[in-house]
């Protein structure tokens, strides 16, 4: 992973330094609440509905043990002892106060780490594939260019104070595992038919109130033009994005507006001023940044004795197998496994881990994973580099610490948002919904035989749990007080992105659960052998499962 | 504004900024609106002291780009601080269309800004009295050095490290 050197430790140490003394001027009432709001946003601080809540910013979902090991720390010290894991990657600590945040991030400036533009109006953490490097469909690791990203993006002198926030993704596979359609900019890595490698380009994706799925603006974009083009694309949204009216504000309505080909004109007029200017990158620092992503030092096993072993310790005992299936998956590495830890169990919020877990956490990836561990945008964390002979040992420790749910891919493993319980933007809870639906299907033969079921809740239409691109997405809204959910269907964040169609008017809390069974009774009634959820959606149409949930006659 | 931060120090501001609709000229240096700033320097007029003009940040400079830079101040309005477009002006100016004269920020910009308003460009900027200007210009050290390209740097840190 990347290490800083003393460029990067000073950078973040004179961030800690900025930021205290504008903490201190806000607390000597020197800055107005107005001035200090971005301040803080641009440090990862909201100030939530019971306390201010800091996100720390997890670069393309990258963390090491002694970085886990940190966040425990300071989960127990200066918090209640747990943290959550967000859809971008990233680490929420529910409970900081306001005056020892600049002692948090001094914490974590210690071990390589920080909150800078984790929040606010500017260019947020740049996200990736959970399985970046190991992935058997990859064209090339995407991360050394998130880290070149990242550096590029962090305190860009021109680009703090954007119409709105601006998220990037960048995807190094054929199968998108970062949502990258549904980011400001998604930029996906492609070999061209010269067998070079550049990155396609899209723009405008974003989930929110207005659901849409990016645009292509560059079909291939040679690797070393990456951050001029980039700053040609931030110039033209910064100059003409709307900053009236913060629900218009997105480059997708720009976009929109323009069209795709009006606005990719513009970035090309733009680009053209900068093309091979100073930012264009040079081999050597492409090769600095993949020196640091480098494989370890892989083993090798004969292969078929593996297999045999796992197949025995799997026919004896059924909840590793069930593990096996639905936590584990083979990489483009012989002999060796990415194993997801679940952050799912039931009766917990989907994506909150204790400052315990963290330890062993860091712990299993000491000794399992050479050290890292990945944040995925489901919430859930990855031990990549797992020697398969070793997966036996990892799934009982994973299993006494609650982090072997084996749930992965089911409609248990959702995405949630952290909803009414904290969030003053939120108009329902989101937390409890999730639980009652974990607690409703439990028979886990149920939800093995549902298969692959992708379920996503938000508390509010600002779409942090992403409910548009749920195979089954809830959407919570206030209806004269009171806590209702819409439901929608179809929606996915595959290469095929789709935005889900509303199932009809929301439901109570209490009719909730229900309504999810009967849509699953249509879906097991009507599916063909081996046809997803989503497939089967897509074949029969929502007519069936409305019919069903309203009881309305055929 | 009565008071200028330029180079680092603190300055009396004797530069007066008229606004829009004015058509009489006071005595003294001026900050004009662009618009007036064309009609002027094509009649080229006498004045006793020197005259520059102001843009917002939504203004659009590339048509007028040639008569801007003869301009020996040009000042960027900030609407509001969290309006970032002057950023992007400052940039254009300095690195597109080679202006070499100061370049002042005024209105609703903050002092934490300072930093990045310098990396696009800026040269001096105005505070009103209540703002302790010495105390705020601290903001322009924030950080030592940059990843990325900016005016003040045109070799990105990756060529430097």
């Amino acid at each position: 992973m990347y290490r800083y050197d003393q460029y990067d430790h000073k950078l973040v140490d004179e961030r800690v330094a900025q930021y205290r003394d504008q903490t201190q001027r806000y607390l000597a009432g020197e800055i107005s609440e107005e001035a200090f709001l971005p301040l803080r946003l641009q440090n990862g601080l909201y100030v939530q509905r019971l306390a201010p809540m800091l996100r720390i910013a997890v670069p393309y979902g990258l963390m090491s043990s002694q970085q886990v090991r940190k966040i425990a720390e300071i989960s127990r010290v200066y918090d209640k002892g747990y943290v959550h894991f967000t859809t971008r990657q990233n680490i929420q600590l529910n409970w900081p106060k306001l005056e020892e945040v600049p002692d948090i991030l001094a914490e974590l400036a210690s071990l390589e780490m920080h909150a800078i533009q984790t929040s606010g109006n500017c260019i947020r953490n740049t996200t990736t594939d959970q399985f970046a490097g190991v992935a058997p469909d990859e064209i090339e690791d995407p991360r050394p260019w998130c880290e070149i990203i990242r550096q590029w993006s962090t305190l860009h002198p021109e680009f703090a104070f954007l119409p709105r926030k601006f998220k990037i993704a960048v995807c190094g596979s054929e199968e998108d595992r970062a949502a990258f359609l549904l980011h400001d900019i998604g930029l996906q890595l492609v070999e061209n038919s010269e067998g070079d490698i550049g990155f396609h380009v899209f723009v405008g994706g974003g989930l929110g109130r207005t659901p849409v799925i990016a645009s292509s603006i560059r079909e291939f974009l040679p690797k070393q033009h990456l951050l001029s083009y980039l700053d040609a694309i931030l110039r033209v949204y910064n100059r003409y994005g709307n900053r009236d009216n913060k629900y218009k504000a997105r480059i997708k309505i720009l976009v929109k507006a323009w069209t795709p080909e009006v606005f990719a004109e513009r970035v090309e007029a733009e680009w053209a001023h900068l093309k091979d200017g100073p930012a264009t990158l040079d081999g050597t620092e492409i090769e600095r940044m993949k020196s640091f992503f480098t494989a370890p030092q892989y083993l090798s096993f004969d292969a078929g004795e593996t297999a045999a072993d796992l197949q025995s310790l799997a026919k004896d005992n059924r909840a590793f197998s069930r593990w096996l299936d639905r936590n584990v998956r083979s990489q483009k590495q012989p002999g060796y496994s990415s194993v997801t830890l679940s952050l799912k169990p039931a009766g917990v919020a989907p994506g909150d881990v204790t400052d315990v877990q963290l330890e062993t956490i860091a712990d299993l990836a000491d000794r399992f994973s050479f050290g890292e561990i990945r944040s995925t945008h489901n919430q859930n964390l990855v031990l990549a580099d797992v020697a398969q002979p070793e997966l036996f040992d990892l799934w009982q420790l994973a299993k006494s610490a609650g982090l072997a749910t084996p749930s992965i891919g089911t409609i248990n493993d959702m995405i949630c948002c952290p909803g009414g319980d904290y969030c003053s933007l939120a108009n329902a809870k989101s937390i409890p919904v999730a639980e009652a639906i974990q607690r409703k299907f439990d028979d886990l033969d149920y939800v093995y035989d549902l298969g692959d079921l992708e379920l996503n809740i938000s508390g509010c239409m600002n779409a942090c749990g992403h409910h548009h691109i749920g195979h089954i997405g809830i959407l919570g809204v206030d209806k004269k007080g009171e806590e209702w959910y819409q439901i929608q269907l179809g929606g996915s964040a595959n290469s095929n992105a789709a935005l889900g169609k509303v199932l009809g008017p929301s439901l109570s809390r209490q009719a909730v659960t229900d309504g999810i069974e009967k849509l699953l009774d249509v879906y097991v009634e009507n599916r063909l052998e081996q046809e997803s959820f989503l497939s089967t959606y897509q074949r029969i149409g929502i007519e069936k499962f409305k019919q069903r949930v309203y009881g309305t006659a055929s | 504004m009565a008071q200028l931060l330029k180079q680092g120090q603190v300055t009396v501001n004797n530069w007066q900024t008229l606004d829009t609709g004015t058509t009489e000229l006071p005595s003294g240096n001026l900050l004009v609106p662009v618009e007036l700033w064309q009609q002027l320097s094509l009649g080229a007029e006498q004045h006793s002291g020197e005259i520059g003009l102001w843009l917002d940040g939504s203004e659009e400079i590339e048509q007028l780009a040639d008569l801007l830079i003869k301009a020996p101040v040009i000042g960027i309005r900030f609407s509001k601080f969290a309006d970032g477009r002057g950023f992007s002006m400052a940039r254009l100016l300095r690195e597109r269309y080679g202006y070499q004269g100061e370049l002042r920020a005024t209105g609703d910009f903050i002092r934490d800004q300072l930093y990045f308003l310098q990396r696009c460009g800026f040269t001096s900027y105005e505070f009103d009295d209540s703002v302790d200007v010495a105390e705020a210009s601290k903001s322009l050290n924030d950080f030592t050095d940059a990843y990325q390209v900016a005016v003040d740097q045109q070799v990105p840190l990756f060529k430097r490290r």
